[in-house]
This record gives C-alpha cells, structure tokens and sequence, in this order.
C-alpha cells in the first residue's frame, strides 16, 4: 500500500527551527510505523533519528506521537492509522524537550520514577528460600511490571502539561508495584509520600494514560489503587482526601452533589489562603450564571441513594 | 580523564548482576551502554529461567540435561558450577522483587522447558526477562551504580598486553572520550543482527564481540548459531518456548504432530536444534504451511492462555492478524541465539589481561553446540555475577596503567575519514541486508561445504566494499547512521568467524548441521574453535573439551 509519512524533524546541530517532511512508501500491509521509519532511514534519509531496538513492544525505546497520539511505533500497524488521504503524521513524544527528530530528553522521566524510591524494602532479613505468597498477587504485579518504561503515559498526560512537578503516571503506576507487594515492608510510609502534594491526588483521571498505554497496565488504575489504599491506612488529611469524601458525603445525603459545600470542605474550613483563592473563580461563575443554587435541597429519591451507600458501608 | 577501576559495557542482564556484584564489593564500577538499561535486550526473553528447586529435581540431573543439549561440546566443569548455584542466584532475584508465578501453596512454580527432564524453569507468566532485567535496575539505583547512558564503545585501549579501557562516544554530543579502568567487563549480549531475519533486537550486532576479538582475544565456538523453533513469519518476532512448556502442539500442513519422527519421546519438547530442524525438514519437504509449522494452543483454553501466555497472544495478533485462542499461529525456525562467544573461564576472565566477558557475548563455556531453553537468563546470572566479582578481586591486585591520549585521536580520525568518503559509495544499510540474507541462505540449519565457501568469499567481498561505504548524514548529535556503519563493521568481522568456523567444522554437532557431514565426529572434533583476528581473517586453533562426569553418547529425545 501507498502511504505518505509526515515527520517532525529537527536538528539541533542545524540551527533552525522544527519542520516536517513527507516521505512517501511504497510498503506491505503487515508493516508498522516503526518498519517504514526504518525504511526511511535505510533507503531514502540517512539522518532521521529515532529511538528502536526489539521491534515487538517489549523495549519501550520507539514510543512517539502518531497522528497526535503517543504509540510504540513497532505496535502501531500502517493500516491502523493511515488516514483517507493515506497519510501518518508522526511526531516526538510530548511533555519531553526534543533531542533530534524522534529522539526526546527522558532525564525527567527517570527522576520521578528514581523519586518514588523504586526498589523493594522488605521488613527484616530475607528469609532462607523464596517469599512464601500467593500466586493471586504475583499475577497482579506481573500486571503493572508489564511497564515497559516508554512514556507514552507521561506523554500524554494532560495534568503534567500544566503542572512540571507532578509525578505522573508512569512513577505512580512503578509506586503502586511496590505498595501491591505483599514482600514490602515499607507501604504504609509509601503511601504517606505519594499522598503530598505532586502524587496520587494530582491527577484529574482523564484517562488519556489508560488509552495510550501500550502494555494495559492502566497507570490511573493503579493511581485510583494507591488513593484507596492511602485513605484506608489514614492519610486522609489533604486535599485529595477530603475532596472524595465531601463528594461522598453530599450525595449521601442529599442524592446529588453540592458544589458549594465540596470545594470549602476540600480546601479545609480553616484554609483561609485556598478560600480567599476561590473568590475569582466564584466572582467568574457568577457573571456566567454558573453559581449552584446558595441552598443545596435533596433531590427527589435522594433517601433511595442513601439507602444504597448504607448497604455498601455494610458490606466493606 | 574519566576513571573507574571496573567499567562493564553493556547495561542488560549480565552487565547489571556484574555491577551490582563489584559494587557489593566496594570497587568504582560504572556501566556504559548504547541504551538506557532497561531497553537492553534481555527484556526479550520471554519463557523463563532454569534451576533445579524441585524436590526430586537436582542440580546433577540440570547438568546432565544441559551437557546433553550442549551436544557434548560445553565444558562441563563450567556447567556444573553454573547448574550448583542457579538455585541461590534464582532465589536472590525472587528476594530483589522478581515476581515469579507461583504454586498454589505460594512457592515457586516451574515449568518444563525443552531439553530438560523436569519441569525447573521458573517464570514470571512471559515477560520472565523483562521483569528481571527491570528489578535488576531498580538494584543498580539502589546501589548508585554509574551508568553512561546511551553511550557506544568504539574500541578498548590496550597498553602493553593489557586491557586497561575503551574509547567511547556520547550518543548525545558526538564527543569522543577514553574512559580508564583496570578492568572492562563484555557484557553486550548477541549478534543476532548477523542475520536477516532474527529475533534479535535492532541493538544486537555484536559489539563487545568484535571488540574483544580486535583487541586480540579469542573468540569460541562462534559457529554455533541456535535457531529458535518458533518465530514468526513476517517479523521473525520470537513466540516463547513456554508455549510448547505450558503444553502446545507443533502440526505440519496434514494435521499431524511431526515431531514424534524427530523425537518420539520428548516431542516438541526435545532440544531447540532437534525441533528447528524438524520443522525445516517438514517445510523443505512440502509438509508445511507458506514456509511455516502451525504452533498450536487452542487446546490449552483460555485461561491459561491469557495468564501465562498473554504477550505471545498479543505478538500474534499485532503481527500475524492471529488469534492464538481461535486459530494456530504459523511459526518458523528462526536466528536467535549466539552460543559462541569471547573466551573466558569461570570467573568470567578473558585471556586478554583486564578483559572479562559474561553473558551472551562470552562463552564459559556452557551451551557449546546447542544452548537449552531458560538457560541464557540463567547464565547472565550465575556468570555476570562470578564476572563482577573476578573483575572486582582482579582490580585490588593491580595498579592504574597509565592511558595516552593517541587512543581518542585515532578513533576520532576513524571517524573524520569516515565522514570524508564520497557520497557515491553504497549505504552500510545495502551491505547490512546483503550480510544478513547471505549468513541466512548459507550459514543457517542446513550447511554444506558449498555454500559455506559461498557465504566465506561472500563476507569477504563486503568486507572490501565496506571499505568505500558512506555516510550520509554528517551532524554529530544521535548520528544513527554513523553509529549503523561502525555496527556494520562489527558484524562483518563476526559474519567471518562464524562463517569460517562453521566451514572448517568436518561434522555435524548441535546447531551445526553439515549436511555433507551429517554424524557427530568425537575422535577428531570434540574441541572447541578459537578464532584469532589477524589481517587476513580469522585464524583457527583448537582446545579440548573438558568432561568431569558424563562421556559423549547418542544423543537422542
């Protein structure tokens, strides 16, 4: 099939600024992106640079943006992603300064995993043979170890965009492999770390991380995991926390949520900095009509749901 | 000048234990690799890692399999030593947080591997390496190892007999620099980029091969090339042999289970050159399917497919368009593993002074003609560890030597005259697909005295071209191109060797099947190939083989 590859080059070495060039392929349909880049490279531009090695989704180095996205270009199939007009865009991954062409800065990336202490802390002495443990939980590790490290979650990932010190998913999802460990001994102070600020409560669950990851391992998942886990040791004592519980607790009683009570009861009552802090939102919402009503009534059916978060209170 | 006193090239399996091994022992260890560590491609190996841990298993029946598979030709002290302390070494990643599947009473589970009489490989569903290889890195932040992050070895120094460094560049600037060590551990795992196709990675060409081989130590038994039994068609991606372990079926084109010609008993569980060279018979024969065997797991369920085999039904399906759980994936023999490599003993030491080597890229040796299923993790191990801690013993008897600065100016004069070349010449791509098609149609399953002189004059002749070979792109930052040249040239001296030593081998042994040849020959070749680099070519030497225990015999399964 013919298909026509737009990539984002720069060079560094150059002296002017990034700009596309097509290539276009003459290429079989088993191909990925990866095979034809390397086509290019091989046949047609010496210089383009990229990252690549196994060419079956186990190295993680040829993560990038495929028609806006971030994919591992030996996963991607031509087929999938050429457009009507027979054309793929591709482009470095986000979030990350740009190298050359395809090749990003990972630096950043590798700290914030380093930063979540990613190694293995059992309580005391190993013991004389393996860990005794359920298969159960060796089968949910090899899950999220299923990490290959490419990126395309922090790529993606629309909170760092805004915010540079947010550990991000893929770290996070590292932090979970080890609180999950029946073998570590150091959870609970984990947990206590991931719970400030730049951890667990700053992602906004998009679920752009979940869409990209190449591997299933469903970072926000185990971001959601990590939350749980915190609020249920007792770390409830930040923002994060109490934003998920005033939710709870509003449409507990009145069947729908209060959007009055839930940011003060976030913010904390005697966080006079965060509250004088929602002034211009409330002053923007009131010139748009956007502010819930002042007197926050039960919906009707409003005890039925009540009922339901009884039941399940029971039940934990 | 940068300065440690052991410096490990190669961040995969076996270069990370040797790291952590030296830094246990309080040396100055760095590592410097041409990808981050986790890239490195121990990530690949799918299906598991052997030891004897079963109660009624031993660490003497885990040898004999081995010898056995090996056809005789490993050296069966080194495999002893590496069989006695797989169960420790195993039980010390599983403490790190290797997350290896368990039994139901929570203790390691295992399962059986081709070429072996239990069922001793131990695995993390199919991603065995790849979980490794990451808890293996998580160690080296833990203990602050050093890592030279995609930076590549262009040659060692070697003052007076004595390896005392490399020159390297860094990938990211271009620039040249000599890093001085008493000790260089090899650690750069295959070569598989040889061949066309592989299962190997894109990074796989053989490096700290030709480097070592340059710098005058020999190579072993480099014509030994195992093929896997089962890659696929299109992208030779590798397909586990944990799926003939967890009990799937190979069938040819009628339907039947082919392998009970081959080997009545052990089926397609018999040692990975018997099975590869069933299929390849099967196929040259009219008996397969579009050049392939059908591998067969429908029968296993879904269950177990989706627990233990969940990355190979994903391999299929991304690039075959095959539902493992519905249709049969068509597989072929396909290049896979080197068992040759730099010479060294136990202790991973080369005869080369300051050189050690483990891993892949060493040979113990261990897997002589024929390696066995979840025995490569196994060595990276056992042999990466006794690596760090001979290189590291090694360090604390010998003074610094002194390295002159020529080394750097040479390589970067390699280089200029390199960029300076016409544009008219042929790419180092051309010559690398002419390489890799040449070692696959001549160095393959089936050799004969023909095409092996073919594939010698062959590799000869690109070896001149390669002289005029240019490069396109001149920029010093992530130059790939360059990079791909200077690989080119590696494997070319590799793609000799093994071509040369494959030529020179009158029987057949293991992966080296001479059809001209076709019976083992004891009285004049159990010996292993050295391979010597001079300028015209490899020169050939012999050593015996030692045998502790087991006599050679009729290897059948």
């Amino acid at each position: 099939m013919q298909v026509s590859f737009k990539v984002r080059r720069f060079d560094p070495e150059a002296g002017k600024p990034p700009y596309y060039d097509q290539y276009t392929l003459d290429v079989p349909d088993y191909f990925t992106v990866l095979d034809a880049l390397l086509q290019v490279r091989d046949e047609v531009d010496g210089s383009l640079a990229l990252r690549c090695s196994c060419r079956s989704a186990i190295c993680g180095s040829c993560a990038m943006h495929i028609n806006g996205h971030a994919h591992l270009a030996c996963k991607s199939r031509i087929q999938n992603f050429a457009s009507k007009t027979g054309e793929i865009v591709v482009e470095p991954m986000g979030n990350m300064p740009v190298i050359k062409d395809l090749v990003v800065e990972m630096k950043p990336f590798w700290s914030k995993v380093q930063a979540v202490t990613p190694w293995l802390i059992p309580e005391g002495p190993p013991p004389q043979r393996e860990y005794v443990v359920p298969n159960s939980a060796m089968l949910e590790l090899a899950g999220v170890m299923n990490c290959i490290m490419c990126g395309c979650c922090v790529s993606d990932c629309t909170v760092l965009t805004v915010d540079k010190s947010f550990l991000a998913p893929a770290a996070l999802a590292k932090a979970y492999r080890f609180v999950a460990d029946p073998r570590d001994g150091v959870s609970e102070e984990r947990l206590r770390e991931l719970s400030k600020r730049s951890g667990i409560w700053d992602c906004t669950r998009c679920f752009e991380c979940v869409q990209q990851c190449p591997k299933n391992v469903a970072p926000m998942e185990r971001i959601l995991a990590l939350r749980a886990k915190a609020m249920e040791v007792g770390f409830t004592n930040n923002i994060g926390s109490r934003h998920s519980e005033s939710i709870a607790r509003s449409v507990k009683h009145s069947g729908w949520l209060d959007e009055l009570r839930v940011p003060i009861e976030s913010a904390g009552l005697f966080n006079i900095k965060a509250l004088i802090g929602y002034i211009p939102v409330g002053f923007r919402a009131l010139v748009k009509g956007k502010v819930p009503p002042i007197i926050h009534r039960p919906r009707p059916g409003a005890d039925s749901v009540k009922r339901i978060f009884e039941k399940l209170e029971v039940r934990k | 000048m940068l300065q440690h006193d052991v410096l490990i090239i190669g961040a995969g399996l076996a270069g990370m234990r040797a790291a952590y091994e030296a830094k246990k022992k309080n040396v100055d260890v760095a590592i410097i690799s041409k990808v981050h560590p986790v890239r490195s491609h121990s990530a690949a190996a799918q299906g598991g890692i052997n030891a004897a841990l079963g109660e009624n298993d031993s660490w003497e029946n885990h040898s004999f399999d081995t010898v056995k598979g090996s056809d005789y030709l490993g050296d069966q002290d080194a495999v002893e030593t590496l069989c006695r302390e797989a169960p420790a070494d195993i039980i010390e990643l599983e403490n790190m947080g290797v997350a290896f599947n368990r039994r139901e009473d929570g203790k390691l589970a295992q399962r059986p591997f081709g070429g072996a009489g239990f069922a001793r490989t131990c695995f993390v569903s199919d991603i065995t390496g790849q979980v490794i290889l990451h808890v293996m890195y998580e160690q080296l932040l833990k203990m602050g190892v050093q890592v030279y992050e995609e930076w590549f070895c262009l040659s060692l120094i070697v003052e007076n007999g004595v390896c005392c460094g490399v020159v390297a560049m860094d990938m990211l600037t271009g620039k040249l620099e000599a890093i001085r060590s008493k000790a260089v551990i090899m650690a750069t795992g295959g070569l598989g980029r040889v061949y066309h196709p592989t299962t190997n990675g894109l990074i796989c060409t053989g490096d700290g091969m030709s480097l070592a081989y340059r710098a005058g130590s020999p190579l072993m038994d480099m014509e030994f090339v195992q093929f896997h039994p089962t890659t696929l068609k299109t992208s030779g991606v590798l397909i586990t042999e944990g799926a003939r372990g967890e009990g799937g079926y190979l069938v040819n084109a009628k339907g039947e289970r082919f392998m009970g010609r081959y080997a009545p008993q052990r089926m397609e569980l018999a040692a990975r050159d018997v099975v590869s060279r069933g299929e390849q018979t099967e196929i040259d024969e009219g008996r397969g399917v579009d050049e392939c065997i059908l591998l067969d797991l429908r029968h296993l369920g879904k269950e177990l497919i989706m627990q233990k085999l969940g990355q190979i039904r994903e391999l299929a399906l991304d690039y075959a368009d095959i539902d493992a759980l519905k249709e049969p994936i068509p597989v072929r023999p396909g290049m896979h593993y080197q068992m040759g490599g730099v010479k060294t003993d136990a202790q991973g030491k080369a005869p080369l002074p300051g050189l050690f080597a483990a891993g892949e890229c060493a040979c113990v040796s261990v897997h002589g003609a024929n390696r066995l299923g979840g025995n490569s993790l196994l060595e990276t191990v056992v042999f990466g560890r006794r690596a760090g801690a001979g290189a590291a013993d090694y360090v604390n008897d010998v003074p610094a030597t002194a390295v002159s600065e020529s080394a750097v100016a040479e390589e970067e004069k390699r280089i200029k005259s390199l960029f300076a070349r016409e544009d008219r010449g042929e790419t180092a791509a051309k010559l690398r697909l002419e390489m890799g098609t040449t070692m696959k149609a001549n160095v393959g399953i089936f050799r004969t005295r023909e095409n092996l002189a073919k594939a010698v004059d062959k590799i000869k002749e690109l070896k001149e071209r390669y002289k005029g070979v240019h490069i396109q792109h001149k920029g010093r930052v992530f130059n790939t191109n360059l990079l791909a040249a200077i690989e080119l040239g590696f494997m070319l001296d590799l793609a000799e060797v093994i071509s040369t030593g494959a030529l020179a081998r009158q029987e057949s042994r293991g992966a080296h099947s001479r059809m001209d040849f076709p019976q083992r020959d004891d009285n004049n070749w159990l010996k292993h190939t050295l391979a010597f680099c001079t300028a015209d070519g490899p020169r050939l030497e012999y050593r015996p083989v030692t045998i502790t225990r087991w006599q050679p015999e009729r290897r059948t399964y």
